[in-house]
């Protein structure tokens, strides 16, 4: 009860916090973005409901996103041309939902037989399939244009238009708690931890007599449902949607902010969605090459950090718990071999950047801007500068890596001492 | 009559091409059980090295150079990638190679440029062999297509009568038992995904010139590759020989077939009068649906039969 009433008070001060954003940032480029976190993170949280509990990898999650938007576009459309009855926008989620979960329970009933990467073959099948539809059944889908709304239909309860974009803001956030609070009490139900069950050990699940696949299915209908939220939401947000928010592209995004934020623990997806999302709208108009570091970043954590971001976090619980103090002696180490592996970075990235510049940007000139700083392209110095920076940050590292994992190793020693001996 | 001779013609090329890229695929999944997103990514790449290559050299040494390349960088992502990833199974593996795909589209944009490159067809095998009923065959097309049966005689022999195929089967199943005998197993994984990555990069230097070699080439096979596993029934070489047949002959068929339902319904005599929104549904002409194909044939296969054409596991 004690840890209801924790979780619950916790809840009411993100809650709070989140509110009062708007009222710190006041650009209108905060504003959308602060828009399109809470839209991702109903995705991201959805989305995990699949890899992190169900043990699902999916390519095609774009689908029940895309397809909930184009829906709760013709329907808003309707409404405005006062061809379909008036419904309330605040409530357009939950026709995202259903049509979430309508698909979702259709393509997951033949999907589902297997997990693992039989179930991601078939998931990036249909996720081609109806992206091929889009620009087949053009009535509906309108091609590659995609289709636009007016948001602004209807009765105006209480003076409420989702005009304003701060409006739509407070309706994406009212829906985001909503949604994601369903999610986190779905993952402690019986159902919940029965998906655990199914993704660590689908024998044994089995045996105890639960119908693997029925279980699958239920968490991917599920899942879908409530991706289909959040494709209302989107739809709402920008008054438009193409197809490529049903493509492979949209799939892989959410995949890449759920992993690197961290599949196994249920704050990693939220961590990653707004992490990615900031970064994506920042640095995407500041570097070419951002879907090129986000690939190295996403494949850097497959190899060396399965856990994410959340998992690197929640690896130093136990130290935290017993003691204290061996955490605050991690910190110089870490920092350390932060700073070292910074500078190689930033070498790296120097690299890149004038690649790029050379063989894309440039026409004759030479002259690129990285970290604020003017470089010339075609010049030997500047390649000098970033190759020595990149030698510099593997040299340290060779020296600060073995050092903090020596510092970690020992901590976490102790605290196993500690443990067993009482 | 030569319509569907020449529909099944270019059907059967655009098969023997899915063939030689899911071959590598199916080998290496059905070997180690990994999935490789990227793939089709090393198809790209091998039409970029060929194109680069036949610039300076020629295109006869770039048949063999560009694959040899691709051998060795899939070599290598086994060697210090995969084989680090595969401690936390499949899933990973595949996660790992999704990020791979990324990495290489980008920097292929970045080495390369965001437009297609002018990689042509040999100007000594551009020009019509023989021509049939009207319909001429470039002399490329028929060097392609004996290439892949080749290729696909090369390997299913190789597999299956000698000693090196027996190794490779037998790591397959009984890992343990191969390498207590003295071979060294992470060895073959090694060469067999060099080799499963050298098909889909010859298949890139044969088919770069003719589709058109460009940064999205990747994207735009990569899942019909995927297709062709499932159908043909995962790990099953046969399966992928007979599903790509299919499925390349089913596309060009469609393509070439103009007909629609409401065509269908007017030759035997009936209209249909719907309401106009629903009538561009029934006016839909098979070529029109031709990309959605493969895929339906994938959903028609997993509600049917889903353990594949030879398969012998579900799905």
């Amino acid at each position: 009860m004690r840890n209801i009433f924790k979780s619950f008070t916790l809840w009411i001060i993100v809650a709070i916090i989140a509110a009062a954003l708007p009222l710190l940032f006041e650009s209108s480029f905060a504003l959308t973005l602060l828009c399109k976190m809470g839209v991702l993170i109903i995705f991201t949280v959805a989305y995990n409901m699949l890899l992190g509990q169900g043990g699902m990898l999916s390519f095609g999650h774009a689908i029940y996103f895309g397809l909930a938007g184009y829906a709760s576009i013709h329907i808003l459309n309707g409404i405005g041309e006062e061809t379909l009855p008036y419904f309330p926008t605040v409530l357009f989620p939950l026709i995202g939902a259903i049509v979430g979960l309508f698909f979702g329970s259709i393509i997951g009933y033949v999907s589902t037989r297997r997990a693992g990467t039989a179930f991601a073959m078939i998931s990036l099948g249909f996720c081609e399939m109806v992206t091929a539809m889009t620009l087949i059944f053009v009535i509906f889908f309108n091609g590659e244009d995609g289709i636009q709304t007016d948001r602004m239909v209807g009765p105006e309860p209480f003076g409420v238009t989702f005009g304003p974009q701060i409006e739509i803001y407070y309706l994406i956030l009212f829906w985001c708690l909503v949604t994601v609070a369903m999610m986190y009490i779905i993952t402690k139900t019986p159902f919940g931890r029965m998906c655990n069950a199914v993704r660590d050990n689908p024998e044994r699940a089995a045996f105890i007599g639960y119908s693997v696949r029925r279980v699958r299915w239920q968490a991917f209908a599920l899942s879908s449902m409530f991706a289909g939220a959040a494709g209302s939401l989107h739809a709402l947000n920008y008054e438009q949607i193409g197809f490529e928010a049903v493509g492979v592209a949209q799939s892989g995004a959410v995949l890449f902010m759920a992993f690197i934020g961290g599949a196994g623990h249920f704050l990693g997806p939220i961590i990653g969605a707004i992490g990615l999302t900031y970064l994506d709208s920042t640095l995407a108009d500041l570097t070419e090459a951002w879907l090129l570091y986000l690939g190295l970043i996403f494949s850097l954590i497959v190899m060396f950090a399965p856990g994410g971001i959340a998992g690197l976090i929640v690896m130093h619980g136990p130290i935290a718990k017993t003691n204290s103090k061996l955490l605050t002696g991690l910190i110089k180490p870490y920092l350390s071999a932060i700073g070292s592996i910074i500078i190689g970075i930033i070498g790296f990235i120097g690299i890149i950047e004038m690649l790029y510049f050379r063989s894309l940007i440039s026409k004759g000139e030479g002259e690129v801007i990285i970290f604020w700083t003017e470089f010339n392209a075609n010049g030997i110095i500047s390649w000098i500068i970033f190759i020595g920076l990149i030698l510099l940050g593997f040299v340290l590292s060779k020296k600060t890596f073995p050092k903090a994992k020596e510092v970690w190793d020992h901590a976490i020693s102790v605290v196993k001492a500690e443990i067993t001996h009482e | 009559m030569d319509v569907i001779f020449f529909t099944l013609f270019n059907g059967l090329m655009y098969g023997m091409l899915l063939f030689m890229l899911s071959s590598g695929l199916t080998l290496i999944f059905g070997m180690m059980g990994v999935l490789n997103f990227a793939h089709a990514s090393f198809f790209m790449l091998g039409a970029y090295f060929a194109y680069q290559i036949s610039k300076y050299i020629g295109f006869i040494p770039a048949l063999f150079i560009a694959p040899l390349i691709i051998a060795f960088c899939g070599a290598m992502v086994e060697k210090y990638a995969l084989r680090r990833v595969h401690k936390f199974g499949h899933v990973a593996e595949l996660l790992f190679t999704f990020g791979l795909f990324y990495i290489i589209e980008e920097l292929v944009q970045m080495i390369w440029g965001k437009v297609p490159v002018g990689y042509h067809v040999p100007e000594f095998m551009d020009f019509t062999l023989f021509s049939m009923s009207g319909m001429g065959y470039q002399a490329y097309a028929i060097f392609t297509l004996l290439v892949s049966i080749a290729i696909f005689l090369a390997l299913f022999s190789v597999l299956t009568k000698t000693r090196v195929g027996l190794i490779i089967q037998a790591a397959l199943t009984h890992p343990e038992i191969v390498s207590s005998l003295g071979h060294n197993v992470p060895k073959v994984f090694m060469l067999v995904f060099g080799l499963g990555c050298a098909l889909a990069g010859l298949a890139g230097v044969l088919a770069g010139n003719t589709l058109g070699t460009e940064p999205s080439m990747a994207l735009s096979l990569g899942p019909i590759v995927f297709v062709v596993i499932v159908v043909g029934g995962l790990g099953s070489l046969k399966g992928a020989l007979v599903a790509s047949i299919l499925i390349g002959v089913l596309q060009t068929a469609a393509i070439s077939l103009d007909v629609s339902i409401n065509s269908f319904i007017e030759t035997i005599g009936l209209t249909v009068n719907i309401e106009s929104l629903w009538h561009i549904l029934i006016d839909l002409t098979i070529s029109q649906v031709a990309p959605i194909l493969p895929y339906l044939l994938l959903v028609v296969m997993l509600i049917i039969r889903p353990r594949g054409l030879f398969g012998n596991r579900d799905v």
